[in-house]
C-alpha cells in the first residue's frame, strides 16, 4: 500500500488508489480482527457443511453428519402436539356427547377441533361457514330434516342419508310427475296449495282445489298440516327454509322429479373421535336442539 | 498560512523534550489519525491518561449514577398485593407482562414500548442538536462501561506511563499478577453485570439463592455467561472499536447536528500556529498551544481533537479537561479546547463572535414532536383499563335465516379481564330494540352473569335475533347497535359497536 500515498486534498485522508471515473476510494482501514473473522467464518462454514445438509447432489444432498432435517423436526413437533392434545382426547373418547357439553374447556377443544375436521371433509358441500346452498342444506339454522339434537346430528354423521350403509336413513320423495302419479294441472295445484300453507303469495282458488291431493297424496309423509316430520326425514313445509327454493317452479319441479340429496356416511371414514367432534362443532353453529 | 496548513506543518515536528517549562511534551501519537494508514490496520493499543477536572468529575458522577441504577434497580422491591411479584421493574415473559413500578404493560399493549423507543430517540436527536453527541461521551452503556474497565485498569497497573512500560516489559511476576489482577476484575464486572441483565427477567432474591445453589434454568446460566462475555470483551478489550467500527450512530449524528450545536472543538484561531513555548518567550504572534499532546493522551478514543471533527470522536470532553488543566499552569485563559459552535469558530477566526443559537427551527422541531409523543403516551397510559371487549362479527354465513323467517347474526364477544381476581360481567345489546339475544351454552334471561377468572380471556359465542317484520325494516341490510359489558361490582360498562346483517332488499 505505500506506493498509493496519495492525500485527498478536501478531507486530508489517504486514498486507496481505486479510481472510477476520477472518483478515488479513501482509505478507512478495516480492523484486523474483521478480517480474520472473515476467514474465521469461511472455514466455519465448512464444519457447517460437514454437520447440517448443505450441498445438492445429482440426487438428494449432502445429508450432514448431525442428521438434522427440518422435516423430521416438523414430524417431531406434530407428535408432541399430539401428545399434549392426548388428554382431551382421550376425554372426549370417553365422554357422552351431553358429558362433553357440560364442561367448557373440553367443549371448546371439541368444537375447534371439529371446526378442522369440517372444512376438510364438510365444507365442499355445506360450504365453509356451513351455510349450504341449494341441495345442501345449511346447518346454522334451526330447521332439521332429520332432526338437530345431539344424538340425531350424530346418527347424520355416523351413518348418512341415503348413503351406501346399512344403518342410513332414506326417505325419497316420490317421483309424481315422472312416473304420472300427477298430471301436471294437479302438481301445478298442489303446489299453490304448499305455497298458501307456508303463507307465501298464491292464487287461493287454485290452492283449494290442491288441498284434497295434498292430503291423498303428500299428508302421510309431510304430516295434515306439512310441518312435515324428522323421523322421515319430510322436510317442514310451513317454515321459511327452502332446501331447493321457495317459488312455485322450485316447488314443481321438487314434486315432478322427486328423490333427494345424499349426505354420505361418515362412520368408515373418520374416527368415532372426530365424529363427535364435528357432533358438537355443528351443535354449536346456533341451531342445536 | 490557514489553520490547516499550521496544523498539518506542527504535525510533522518531532516531539520536543518540553512544550513549555516545566511542562514535558507527550510522546502521545494520535493513533487513529486519517494518515498513513493499511487497508487492514491492527489495532494501536491506546493508553487513556487520566485527566482531572470538571468535566471527569461530571463522568465519575454519571458513571456512578447510571451503573448503579443497572445493578440495583433488580433489587428495588414495589407492593402490588397479593399474588403479584413485588419486584419494582420486571420484565415478565411467561406471563407476558412488564411491571415498572405502578404501571403494568401487558404483551398486547407493546406500543407503549414502541413509544418509549420514539421518545428515547427524539431525545437523542435533540440533546445531538443541541451539544452534539452527548450520549455517546456521557452515558452510553459503552461509554460507561470501558470508563469502568480502564478505571480497574488504572487502579491495578497505574497510569498511562506505568501501563505503557508494563505492556513492553517481558513477561515476570509483576507483569502477570498485574494483568492477571485487571482481568480478573473485568471477567468479575462482566459477570456482576450479566447477572443484574437476568434479574431483570426473573425475581431477583429467588433468583440469587438459585444461582449461588446452582439450580437456577439453564436459560439464566446462558443469558450471565453472554453477558459476561460481551461486558468483558467489548468494555474490556474492544473498547473504542466498538464506536468505530460497529456502531451505527456515528454515521447518524451527522445529519443530527449543524452549525449552531455545541461540539468539542480545539480552538485552532487561538492556538495557532502551536509550538513549544521557551521561558520569558512572548506570546504575541504565537498561539496558546504549546503543543504538549495531553489532549492526545487522554483520549480514550486514540485521535487527535485538534485534527477538528471526527468520526471517532465521542465527546467524551476528557481533552477539555487536560488542556485547561495546563492552560492554567502556563497562565494562558483556559478553554482553548472547548464546547463551542462551528458557526462562532467561523466568526472568531475574523476576530467575530457568533451568539449561540440554542432555539432553532431545529430543535423546536424535535422538542414539539417530543411533547406530542409524551402526551399521546401520558393520555393512553391514563387510559389504560383494566377491561378489554372485542366483538367480531361471524363472515361466514353474514347472517342466518331462521324457520320462522327471523334473521339471526352470530358474534365472537372476548372479555379480558386484567385483574387478579375473578369478576363478573353481564352482557347486553343496546340500539336494536326488537332484537332477541343468547349465549350459546347460557340460559337465557335478564340476570346473565358472566365469570372471567382472574387475569384470563373468555370467549362465548352470542347469537342475536330479528324477528321477520324487524328484519324487513334494516336499511342496506346493515344495522348499527353495541355490545356492552357490565362490571357488576362497580357498575363500570364498556360498549363496543358492531353491527346487524341482513339481506339487502
Amino acid at each position: 500500500m505505500a506506493a498509493n500515498n496519495e492525500i485527498d486534498n478536501v478531507s486530508g485522508i489517504e486514498t486507496t488508489g481505486h479510481e472510477w471515473d476520477g472518483i478515488k476510494e479513501l482509505n478507512h482501514p478495516l480492523p484486523k480482527w474483521w478480517l480474520y473473522v472473515f476467514y474465521i467464518s469461511i472455514i466455519w462454514s465448512i464444519g457447517y457443511w460437514v454437520a447440517y445438509p448443505a450441498w445438492p447432489m445429482v440426487s438428494g444432498y449432502t445429508k450432514g453428519v448431525l442428521g438434522y432435517s427440518q422435516r423430521a423436526t416438523v414430524q417431531q413437533n406434530i407428535e408432541e402436539a399430539r401428545a399434549a392434545q392426548s388428554e382431551f382426547n382421550s376425554a372426549i373418547d370417553q365422554s357422552s356427547l351431553e358429558d362433553i357439553q357440560s364442561k367448557p374447556e373440553l367443549l371448546q377443544f371439541a368444537v375447534a377441533g371439529g371446526r378442522a375436521a369440517f372444512g376438510d371433509n364438510c365444507a365442499a358441500c355445506h360450504g365453509r361457514g356451513a351455510q349450504g346452498s341449494k341441495g345442501f342444506p345449511n346447518l346454522n339454522d334451526d330447521d332439521w330434516l332429520w332432526g338437530g339434537s345431539l344424538d340425531a346430528i350424530h346418527q347424520t354423521l355416523l351413518y348418512g342419508i341415503r348413503a351406501n350403509n346399512d344403518e342410513t336413513r332414506i326417505s325419497d320423495m316420490p317421483r309424481f310427475g315422472i312416473d304420472q302419479m300427477l298430471t301436471d294441472e294437479q302438481i301445478s295445484e298442489v303446489a299453490e296449495y304448499v305455497l298458501s300453507i307456508a303463507g307465501l303469495d298464491h292464487d287461493a282458488a287454485v290452492a283449494g282445489r290442491g288441498q284434497t291431493i295434498f292430503a291423498e297424496n303428500c299428508a302421510v309423509c309431510h304430516g295434515e298440516d306439512g310441518k312435515g316430520n324428522t323421523d322421515l326425514g319430510s322436510p317442514d313445509l310451513t317454515d321459511a327454509i327452502w332446501l331447493y327454493g321457495s317459488d312455485k317452479e322450485a316447488i314443481v319441479t321438487r314434486i315432478k322429479t322427486g328423490g333427494g340429496g345424499v349426505m354420505p356416511a361418515w362412520s368408515g371414514r373418520l374416527n368415532e373421535n372426530i365424529i363427535k367432534k364435528l357432533t358438537l362443532y355443528i351443535h354449536s353453529l346456533g341451531g342445536g336442539q | 498560512m490557514t489553520v490547516q496548513a499550521h496544523i498539518a506543518k506542527a504535525d510533522k515536528t518531532t516531539p520536543g523534550q518540553e512544550a513549555a517549562p516545566g511542562i514535558p511534551r507527550s510522546a502521545a501519537e494520535p493513533v487513529n489519525a486519517s494518515t498513513g494508514r493499511q487497508l487492514y490496520a491492527g489495532r494501536e493499543p491506546i493508553y487513556p491518561k487520566r485527566a482531572h477536572g470538571k468535566f471527569r468529575l461530571i463522568k465519575w458522577l454519571v458513571l456512578a449514577g447510571t451503573l448503579g441504577i443497572y445493578y440495583l434497580l433488580p433489587w428495588l422491591r414495589w407492593d402490588r398485593g397479593p399474588n403479584l411479584p413485588d419486584q419494582a421493574f420486571l420484565l415478565d415473559f411467561a406471563h407476558q407482562r412488564l411491571y415498572m413500578f405502578g404501571i403494568e404493560i401487558w404483551a398486547q399493549e407493546l406500543y407503549f414500548i414502541t413509544g418509549l423507543l420514539i421518545v428515547s430517540a427524539l431525545a437523542l436527536f435533540l440533546v445531538t442538536a443541541l451539544a452534539g453527541r452527548v450520549w455517546c461521551g456521557y452515558t452510553c452503556p459503552q461509554t460507561v462501561w470501558t470508563d469502568l474497565m480502564i478505571a480497574v485498569e488504572h487502579f491495578w497497573q497505574g497510569d498511562r506511563n506505568s501501563r505503557m512500560r508494563l505492556a513492553k516489559q517481558h513477561w515476570n511476576f509483576e507483569k502477570i499478577w498485574k494483568l492477571g489482577a485487571t482481568h480478573i476484575s473485568w471477567l468479575l464486572i462482566g459477570l456482576a453485570t450479566g447477572g443484574a441483565f437476568v434479574f431483570y427477567f426473573r425475581d431477583a432474591p429467588t433468583l440469587m439463592m438459585e444461582f449461588i445453589n446452582f439450580e437456577a434454568p439453564f436459560i439464566a446460566y446462558l443469558f450471565l455467561g453472554i453477558f459476561t462475555a460481551t461486558t468483558y470483551v467489548l468494555g474490556g478489550i474492544a473498547r473504542e472499536q466498538v464506536c468505530t467500527y460497529m456502531c451505527p450512530w456515528p454515521r447518524i449524528q451527522g445529519a443530527m447536528f449543524d452549525a449552531d450545536s455545541l461540539l468539542i472543538t480545539y480552538r485552532g484561531y487561538r492556538g495557532e500556529p502551536r509550538g513549544p513555548h521557551k521561558k520569558n518567550e512572548p506570546w504575541e504572534g504565537r498561539g496558546d498551544c504549546i503543543d504538549c499532546n495531553q489532549c492526545v493522551a487522554v483520549c480514550p478514543m486514540g485521535i487527535d481533537i485538534r485534527h477538528g471533527p471526527q468520526l471517532e470522536c465521542i465527546q467524551c470532553a476528557l481533552c477539555i479537561d487536560a488542556c485547561d488543566e495546563i492552560m492554567t499552569k502556563i497562565g494562558r485563559p483556559p478553554k482553548l479546547i472547548a464546547y463551542d459552535t462551528f458557526r462562532n469558530l467561523d466568526a472568531a477566526s475574523h476576530g467575530d463572535r457568533a451568539r449561540i443559537q440554542i432555539i432553532r427551527p431545529r430543535t423546536i422541531l424535535y422538542s414539539a414532536a417530543l411533547a406530542l409523543v409524551v402526551i399521546i403516551m401520558a393520555f393512553a397510559l391514563s387510559a389504560k383499563s383494566v377491561l378489554d371487549v372485542n366483538v367480531q362479527a361471524d363472515r361466514n354465513p353474514l347472517f342466518v335465516k331462521l324457520s320462522d323467517g327471523s334473521i339471526r347474526n352470530s358474534y365472537t364477544v372476548r372479555i379480558l379481564n386484567k385483574l387478579y381476581e375473578t369478576r363478573t360481567y353481564s352482557l347486553s345489546i343496546e340500539g336494536l330494540p326488537q332484537a332477541k339475544f343468547s349465549i350459546l351454552g347460557m340460559e337465557n334471561g335478564a340476570a346473565l352473569e358472566i365469570d372471567v377468572s382472574p387475569d384470563n380471556l373468555r370467549t362465548l359465542k352470542a347469537f342475536v335475533t330479528l324477528p321477520p317484520e324487524a328484519a324487513k325494516t334494516i336499511e342496506d341490510g346493515h344495522a348499527p347497535f353495541a355490545f356492552v359489558v357490565r362490571d357488576l361490582a362497580d357498575g363500570t360498562q364498556t360498549s363496543r359497536e358492531t353491527a346487524f346483517r341482513g339481506p339487502d332488499e
